[in-house]
C-alpha cells in the first residue's frame, strides 16, 4: 500500500448498530435507576456494546491480518489509542481532583478553619479528620474504621506492579520472536490481574461488613468507591484485553515486527498499573 | 503585499486530483456505497458524515432557536404570560445544553469533517469507522435529551450549568437520564476529537509541516486537544452527580463532608476550556476568510498559531471566575482574576492581526466577508464585556444578571455562529458546486446582524441596572429593553429561514462555482473540483508550502 496511494477502509455496519446498542443500553439503565424496571433492557444492550465491540474489532483483526493496512494506518492507530488514553488519565484526574478538593478545603472549612470557615456555623461540633469517620449531618453515618494500607491493599500493589513487570518481559519476548515465553509471562500478567481483582471483591467484602465503609457512609466512602470501582472497572477491562490478546497469540497472531494490538493493551496495562500507585499514596496511605 | 504574492493553485493540483477522482469508479478497495437510508447510516466518508454533522446541528439550531424565542415570548413584558415558571426553567436550560452540545459543537465538529482532510490533503479522516459512530451517537443522545421533557417532573429545569444541589437534591428525576445522554454525547465529542487529532498529526500531504497547516487546521488540532483533555472531567462530574441521586453517595453534600462548591469547581474546569472549543475552530474559520477576501496572506501566522496555543493553555488556568461570588479566598478570586485578565493578550493578538490582514487589502464584501468582519467587531465587544467580568469585585456586581448573558451571546451568536454562518457561505460553492445566493446572503447577513444587536446588546443595560438571569418575571423598569430584546430575538429568529432557503436553493442549484471558487483563496481544498467529489485525494497531492 506504500505505492503512493492510501489506504480507506470500507464502510461497516458496527459503528451504526453499536450507537443503537449504546442507546439501548443507556436509556434502560435510567429506567433501571429511576423506575426500577427495566434490567433485561439493559442487560440485552450491555451484550449488544459488547457483541459490537467483538464483532468490530474481529472485523479490524482479520483486515490487519489480510495485510490491508499500511505504516500509515498504524501510526493512525497508535495516536488514537495514545489520545484515548489520555482522556481516561483526564477521566481519573477529576476523581483525584475532588478527593484533593475535599480533604484540602471542604472539611478543614467545615471544621471552621479559614476566613471561609463560617461553614462551621452549620455544624458546630464536627471536627474534621482523614479519614473522616465522622460525618457533619446527623442522617449520615461514617465507616467504623478503616483499611490498612498495609494488608490488602499493599498486596494488590504488588501483584499490579508485578504484573506491568511481567507484561513487560512478555513484551520484550515477543519482539525477540521467542512467542512460548511470550505467551507464559502473558499468562502469567493475566493472572496477576486476576488475583488483583480478587483481593479487591475480597476487600469490598470487608468494608462492607466489618469496617462500615458504604456508598452512603460520607465523603470517604464516596470517594474510597469512586476511585477503587472505576480502577477496578478499568483493571477488568485491561484483563480482558489481556485475554483476548492471549487467545490471538496462541493462534500465531502477531510477528516481531508487527503487534501494535499487544502494543496497546500494554500500554493500557500501565496507565491501569500508574493510577494503582496514585491511588495506592493517596486513597490508602496519605 | 501585493497581489501576486498570492498562492497561486497550479494546474497539477487539479489534474492529479480530477484524476484521482476519476479512478474512483475502477479502484478495488472501495466498495458500492449502500443506496438509501442505508448508505447514510453505514458511511464512513469524510464529506457525507460531515453533512449529517452540519444538517443535525441545524436541526438543532433551529430546536434551541425555539426554546429561546419561548424564553423571549415570556420575557417579551412583565409579568407571567405564556408558560409556567417550571417550564420557563426547563426552556432557559433546554435551550443552553441544546445550543452549546447540539448546535455549536457538532456544527464545528461537521466542519472539521468536511474541510480538515481537503485542507491537509488526506482521502479521509483517520479512523474513518469510528467517524461514523462518533456521529450516530449524537441523534441518540439528543432525542434522549428532549424525550426528558414529555417525563412525569419535566426536564432539566436548574440551568445549563446543572449545579449541585439544585440537580441533585433538588432536581426533576429525569435528571439520570439526563446525565446519560450528556455521557454519550460526550463519548461522541471525545472519539470525534481523538479522529481529528489522529488526522491532522498522521494525514497531512507529504510536505506539509506543522507550521504550513491552514489555521482551521491549527485551531481544531488545539480544540481536539482541550476537548480530550476536558470532556472526560465532565464525564466524571456527571457520573459523581448520577452517584449522589441514584447510590447515597456525599460528593456534593455537606452533611456528608462533601461541597456543593466541589461541584463548581470541577464544572468549570471543564467548562472554561468548553467555551474555548466553541471559538478557537471560529478564528480559524475567520483566519481562512478574511485574507480570501482582503486578497492579502495573514497576517502574523506564526503569532496566530501561537496565541491559539496561550488561550488553550490559559483556559485551564481561569475557571474559577465564573464562581467569585460563591466564597473563596481572597488569594484565589486574585488567581483566577489576574489569568482570565491574561486572555486578553492572545486574543488581542489575534484581532490585531485580522486587522493588519485588512489593512491594505484589496477588499470585498461577499456574504461569508460580512459575517467574518461582524464577526471581529461583534465578538470584540463580547471580548471586552467578558474583561469587565474579570475583574473580581466588579463581578460581585455583575454575576448572574443579564450582563453576563448579553457577554456570552456575543462571544456565542455573533461569535461563534456567524463564524459558522460564514463557513457556510464561503464552503458552500466547494459542497455544492454551485455560489449560494449572493443577495439573499445579503438579506439574511443584514437581518442576523440587526437582529442579534437588538436581541443582545439591551441586555448589558439591563443586567447593569440589576436584572437577574433565568427568573420568569422581572420589574417594570426592564420592560423597555425586554421589549426591544423580545423583538430583536423574533427577528433573528425569522431571518434564520432565509438562511435554510439559501441552502437549500444552493443545493439544487446556481451559478456554477470552478475549483478555485473564490480568487483569494490559497489552502488546498480549492485544488479539488467544485463540487468536491466524493473521495478526493486518493493519492497524496503534491503540496508546495508558502510563506506564511
Amino acid at each position: 500500500m506504500s505505492g503512493g496511494s492510501y489506504y480507506v477502509p470500507a464502510s461497516s455496519k458496527w459503528p451504526a448498530l453499536g450507537s443503537a446498542a449504546v442507546g439501548l443500553m443507556m436509556v434502560s439503565l435510567g429506567a433501571v435507576l429511576v423506575h426500577g424496571q427495566g434490567a433485561l433492557f439493559m442487560t440485552i444492550g450491555l451484550v449488544a456494546v459488547l457483541a459490537v465491540m467483538w464483532f468490530w474489532f474481529r472485523d479490524v483483526v482479520k483486515e490487519s491480518r489480510q495485510g490491508l493496512y499500511d505504516a500509515q494506518m498504524d501510526r493512525s492507530f497508535r495516536w488514537g489509542m495514545g489520545w484515548f488514553i489520555f482522556s481516561e488519565i483526564m477521566f481519573f484526574a477529576a476523581f483525584f481532583g475532588a478527593l484533593f478538593y475535599v480533604r484540602t478545603f471542604s472539611l478543614p472549612w467545615l471544621d471552621g478553619e479559614g476566613a471561609k470557615g463560617v461553614a462551621s456555623l452549620l455544624w458546630p461540633d464536627f471536627t474534621a479528620s482523614w479519614p473522616l469517620l465522622n460525618p457533619p449531618g446527623e442522617n449520615v453515618v461514617g465507616p467504623l474504621e478503616v483499611v490498612s494500607p498495609w494488608q490488602l491493599p499493599l498486596v494488590n500493589t504488588i501483584f499490579l506492579i508485578s504484573s506491568s513487570i511481567t507484561l513487560t518481559i512478555s513484551h520484550e519476548a515477543l519482539k525477540e520472536g521467542h512467542r512460548a515465553t511470550a505467551r507464559n509471562w502473558l499468562i502469567g500478567t493475566l493472572a496477576l490481574g486476576v488475583c488483583f481483582l480478587i483481593v479487591q471483591g475480597i476487600e469490598y467484602y470487608e468494608a462492607y461488613t466489618h469496617y462500615g465503609i458504604t456508598l452512603e457512609a460520607g465523603i470517604y466512602g464516596s470517594t474510597f468507591f469512586l476511585l477503587t470501582g472505576f480502577h477496578g472497572l478499568h483493571v477488568t477491562i485491561g484483563a480482558i484485553t489481556l485475554a483476548v490478546l492471549l487467545a490471538r497469540l496462541l493462534k500465531g497472531h502477531f510477528t516481531p515486527d508487527d503487534h501494535f494490538a499487544f502494543e496497546a493493551g500494554a500500554w493500557y496495562w500501565h496507565f491501569v498499573d500508574v493510577v494503582w500507585i496514585g491511588l495506592f499514596l493517596f486513597v490508602y496511605v496519605f | 503585499m501585493a497581489l501576486n504574492q498570492l498562492p497561486k493553485p497550479t494546474p497539477q493540483h487539479s489534474t492529479a486530483t480530477a484524476a484521482g477522482g476519476v479512478a474512483e469508479e475502477t479502484h478495488d478497495h472501495h466498495d458500492q456505497p449502500p443506496r438509501g437510508a442505508l448508505r447514510w447510516l453505514l458511511t464512513t466518508n469524510h464529506k457525507e458524515i460531515g453533512s449529517m454533522y452540519l444538517i443535525f446541528s441545524l436541526t438543532m439550531f433551529f430546536i434551541g432557536g425555539i426554546f429561546a424565542l419561548v424564553v423571549r415570548a415570556e420575557l417579551f413584558q412583565p409579568g407571567l404570560q405564556l408558560v409556567q415558571p417550571e417550564f420557563f426553567n426547563q426552556m432557559t436550560t433546554m435551550h443552553g445544553l441544546i445550543m452549546v452540545f447540539g448546535a455549536v459543537m457538532p456544527a464545528f465538529v461537521g466542519l472539521a469533517n468536511w474541510m480538515v482532510p481537503l485542507q491537509v490533503g488526506a482521502p479521509d479522516m483517520a479512523l474513518p469507522r469510528l467517524n461514523n459512530f462518533s456521529f450516530w451517537l449524537l441523534p441518540v443522545a439528543f432525542t434522549l435529551l428532549l424525550s426528558t421533557l414529555l417525563m412525569p417532573g419535566g426536564g432539566p429545569n436548574f440551568g445549563w450549568t446543572f449545579y449541585a444541589p439544585l440537580s441533585t437534591t433538588y432536581g426533576p428525576p429525569s435528571t439520570t437520564f439526563f446525565i446519560l445522554s450528556l455521557h454519550i454525547a460526550g463519548i461522541s465529542s471525545i472519539l470525534g476529537a481523538i479522529n481529528i487529532i489522529a488526522t491532522i498529526l498522521n494525514m497531512r500531504a507529504p510536505g506539509m509541516r506543522m507550521m504550513d497547516m491552514p489555521l482551521f487546521v491549527w485551531t481544531w488540532l488545539i480544540t481536539a486537544f482541550l476537548l480530550i483533555a476536558v470532556m472526560p472531567v465532565l464525564a466524571g462530574v456527571i457520573t459523581m452527580m448520577l452517584m449522589d441521586i441514584n447510590f447515597g453517595t456525599s460528593f456534593f453534600t455537606a452533611a456528608g463532608g462533601g461541597d456543593p462548591v466541589l461541584f463548581q469547581h470541577l464544572f468549570w474546569f471543564f467548562g472554561h476550556p468548553e467555551v474555548y472549543i466553541m471559538i478557537l475552530p471560529a478564528f480559524g474559520i475567520v483566519s481562512a476568510i478574511i485574507p480570501t477576501f482582503a486578497r492579502k496572506p495573514l497576517f502574523g501566522y506564526a503569532s496566530m498559531v501561537y496565541a491559539t496555543a496561550s488561550i488553550a493553555i490559559l483556559s485551564f488556568l481561569v475557571w474559577a471566575h465564573h464562581m467569585f461570588v460563591v466564597g473563596m479566598p481572597l488569594v484565589a478570586e486574585l488567581f483566577f482574576m489576574y489569568t482570565t485578565m491574561l486572555i486578553a493578550i492572545p486574543t488581542g493578538v489575534k484581532v490585531f492581526n485580522w486587522i493588519a490582514t485588512l489593512f491594505r487589502g484589496s477588499i470585498t464584501f461577499e456574504t461569508p466577508m460580512l459575517f467574518a468582519l461582524a464577526f471581529v467587531v461583534l465578538f470584540t465587544i463580547g471580548g471586552f464585556s467578558g474583561l469587565m467580568l474579570a475583574i473580581s469585585p466588579a463581578d460581585f456586581q455583575y454575576h448572574d444578571t443579564y450582563f453576563v448573558v448579553a457577554h456570552f451571546h456575543y462571544v456565542l451568536v455573533p461569535g461563534a455562529v456567524f463564524s459558522i454562518m460564514a463557513a457556510v457561505y464561503y464552503w458552500l460553492p466547494k459542497w455544492t458546486g454551485h455560489y449560494a445566493d449572493e443577495r439573499l446572503g445579503q438579506w439574511h447577513f443584514w437581518t442576523s446582524v440587526i437582529g442579534v444587536n437588538l436581541t443582545f446588546f439591551p441586555m448589558h443595560f439591563s443586567g447593569l441596572a440589576g436584572m437577574p438571569r433565568r427568573i420568569p418575571d422581572y420589574s417594570l423598569q426592564f420592560a423597555d429593553f425586554n421589549m426591544v430584546s423580545s423583538l430583536g430575538a423574533f427577528m433573528f429568529g425569522a431571518s434564520q429561514l432565509i438562511f435554510v432557503w439559501v441552502i437549500i436553493k444552493c443545493v439544487r442549484g446556481g451559478v456554477k462555482a470552478p475549483a478555485q471558487a473564490w480568487e483569494g483563496a490559497g489552502d488546498l481544498e480549492w485544488t479539488v473540483p467544485s463540487p468536491a467529489p466524493l473521495h478526493t485525494f486518493e493519492t497524496p497531492p503534491e503540496f508546495k508550502p508558502t510563506s506564511h
